[in-house]
């Protein structure tokens, strides 16, 4: 199975190995979603000061694939403005750990790679929906996130 | 099908067109699945089109030539699904969509009339959602009690908890798979059958992995209600029984209201027709339910003995193997003659849905998921498993396909 497309050394790593796994207290953003037909189940947890992004974990189970991309996708957002999550796109996470090609080859494990991002823009868009009072900062991230996959 | 006294596979496997499908790279198609569905024999795909082609008409109302052979035609199964399962009235055999529909009949139609509150349902840790679901609906409802018979480390039924649910003496049904399609424990049936019987609680079986797998005798069985689908047993998708005891199906009312379940409908009332319509208003699914009729054919010509022994010669093979797979933790009996040809297994901390991609490259499908049973997964502490599951035209040699790339599963894990 050497040059697995999917199971690579890192996607292996991260399934072993996640990062910022845990969980945060009393979160100012927290988002629970799971995928009904496989499984995975996670929750998204984010602080933020202001519109930055301080704090990000996860916890819940998954597939190797679904560990694997939240974890990047935490690495990816810590330190960012919520303006700039806002607009990350799908492709930037699979690229991330080269898992493009899962859009077109398998239509079922996508929803793995995909599960957190989407917990992501429904969680942003709750901030700023309920906490923040601001529906135009909140944009289209739920139709979005409800496209994603 | 050709009779000799080759092993069941070789019999039998060319009558099935898909599996000389090849899949994912040109490899060949391992199906075991055959728990979520089997495969369709020619025979059956033939029925299908035959009628279409020949016959197609709608059934019990027009005189026409055509309505008359598939009135006929639909019967005819009705007798045969009888025969097959040693019913003495057929008028006690109705046909629904499957299983789900059967039991929602029974929760309904009985249940909303013969539960109330302070009753007990009990129903099984080793359930389909199927067979919880609604009955959870039914004593939400009422305002009834859902208490559960929990299963041991070996994945069979503490048939003491059931005891003691009787003993409240306020258990009005018991609803149990026949055979766990997680687990593939079989149920020591006829002892929860007169456990029931003694403390005066009805009973209905789940038979959907047990009639296409082993024979059984619903006329001396005991209970009082017995569900089962047609495509988990060579048939077509859409097509399920229930048989019920008349008197309980004379004492029910109708699950839904429509055409040809009817007798006579005025303005403000309506008088039912007699068993089994009074349980099938609409048209029902016809072409599937004559074509239903070839599988069962088909496997009356193979015998249910023969159908049994194949899938304990199978899945004793594939327990001997799969133990000595690195990091695999087989669930349930790991005793062929105790479970159907049903094999749930998980690697220790490999997700099943990255067990099942990356076997599937092989061309193996197998089912990875909570397979209906989360209540089972919750027991089992797992979100979900893997699942292989054999049947008669399952061999030995894909079963080592299977060996082979679950070996793949551990090397790519470092297991």
């Amino acid at each position: 199975m050497s040059g697995d497309p999917i199971y690579t050394e890192m996607i292996i790593e991260y399934s072993r190995n996640p990062s910022n796994f845990g969980k945060i207290e009393n979160p100012q953003i927290h988002r629970h979603d799971s995928n009904p037909l496989c499984g995975d189940s996670i929750d998204l947890y984010v602080n933020v000061d202001g519109t930055k992004i301080t704090d990000v974990k996860f916890d819940g189970k998954g597939c190797a694939i679904c560990m694997a991309c939240t974890s990047v996708l935490t690495e990816m957002i810590q330190n960012k403005t919520l303006d700039e999550v806002k607009n990350f796109q799908k492709d930037e996470l699979l690229a991330e750990l080269g898992l493009e090609h899962l859009i077109k080859t398998s239509p079922v494990r996508i929803k793995c790679a995909l599960l957190s991002l989407k917990a992501l823009k429904y969680g942003i868009y709750s901030y700023f929906t309920e906490k923040m009072n601001d529906v135009k900062a909140a944009g289209n991230l739920k139709e979005e996130a409800a496209s994603l996959y | 099908m050709q009779s000799t006294t080759q092993s069941l596979d070789t019999q039998c496997r060319s009558d099935f067109p898909v599996l000389e499908r090849r899949v994912r790279d040109d490899k060949a198609l391992v199906y075991l699945d055959n728990a979520a569905t089997t495969q369709k024999p020619i025979q059956v795909i033939d029925a299908i089109t035959d009628y279409y082609k020949n016959h197609n008409s709608n059934i019990h109302r027009a005189v026409h030539a055509l309505a008359e052979e598939s009135t006929e035609a639909f019967e005819v199964t009705r007798s045969k699904v009888a025969k097959f399962l040693n019913i003495e009235k057929s008028e006690e055999i109705i046909f629904v969509k499957g299983t789900t529909e059967a039991i929602n009949l029974v929760a309904y139609a009985w249940g909303r009339d013969n539960v109330q509150k302070g009753d007990i349902v009990v129903t099984t840790e080793y359930e389909h959602h199927s067979n919880i679901v609604p009955w959870q609906l039914l004593t939400q409802e009422t305002g009834a009690e859902l208490r559960y018979v929990d299963i041991d480390e070996n994945g069979e039924l503490m048939l003491e908890q059931l005891d003691e649910h009787l003993a409240t003496g306020k258990v009005k049904l018991v609803a149990v798979s026949h055979v766990s399609n997680v687990l593939g424990t079989i149920t020591d049936i006829k002892k929860v059958i007169k456990k029931c019987k003694d403390a005066g609680a009805k009973i209905l079986v789940d038979g959907a992995q047990a009639v296409p797998h082993m024979k059984v005798d619903i006329g001396n069985l005991g209970c009082d209600f017995y569900a089962f689908s047609a495509h988990k047993m060579l048939g077509p998708t859409g097509v399920g029984v229930l048989w019920a005891r008349k008197e309980l199906l004379e004492n029910m009312k109708p699950y839904q209201g429509g055409g040809d379940m009817i007798r006579e409908v005025h303005k403000q009332e309506t008088t039912w027709n007699d068993l089994p319509y009074k349980f099938e208003a609409g048209t029902p699914n016809v072409a599937d339910v004559i074509c239903f009729a070839a599988a069962i054919d088909y496997l009356t010509k193979i015998g249910m003995d023969n159908v049994r022994n194949h899938e304990i010669e199978l899945t004793k093979y594939a327990l001997e193997k799969m133990s000595k797979v690195k990091g695999l933790i087989i669930y349930g009996p790991k005793d062929a003659q105790r479970q159907g040809g049903v094999i749930s297994f998980n690697f220790k901390d490999v997700h099943p849905h990255d067990v099942a991609t990356i076997i599937d490259k092989n061309g193996v499908a197998i089912r990875s998921g909570h397979h209906c049973a989360q209540v089972l997964m919750e027991k089992l502490e797992v979100a979900a498993t893997n699942r292989a599951s054999f049947y008669i035209y399952t061999t030995k040699q894909e079963v080592d396909v299977l060996i082979d790339s679950l070996e793949q599963v551990a090397k790519v894990f470092k297991l």
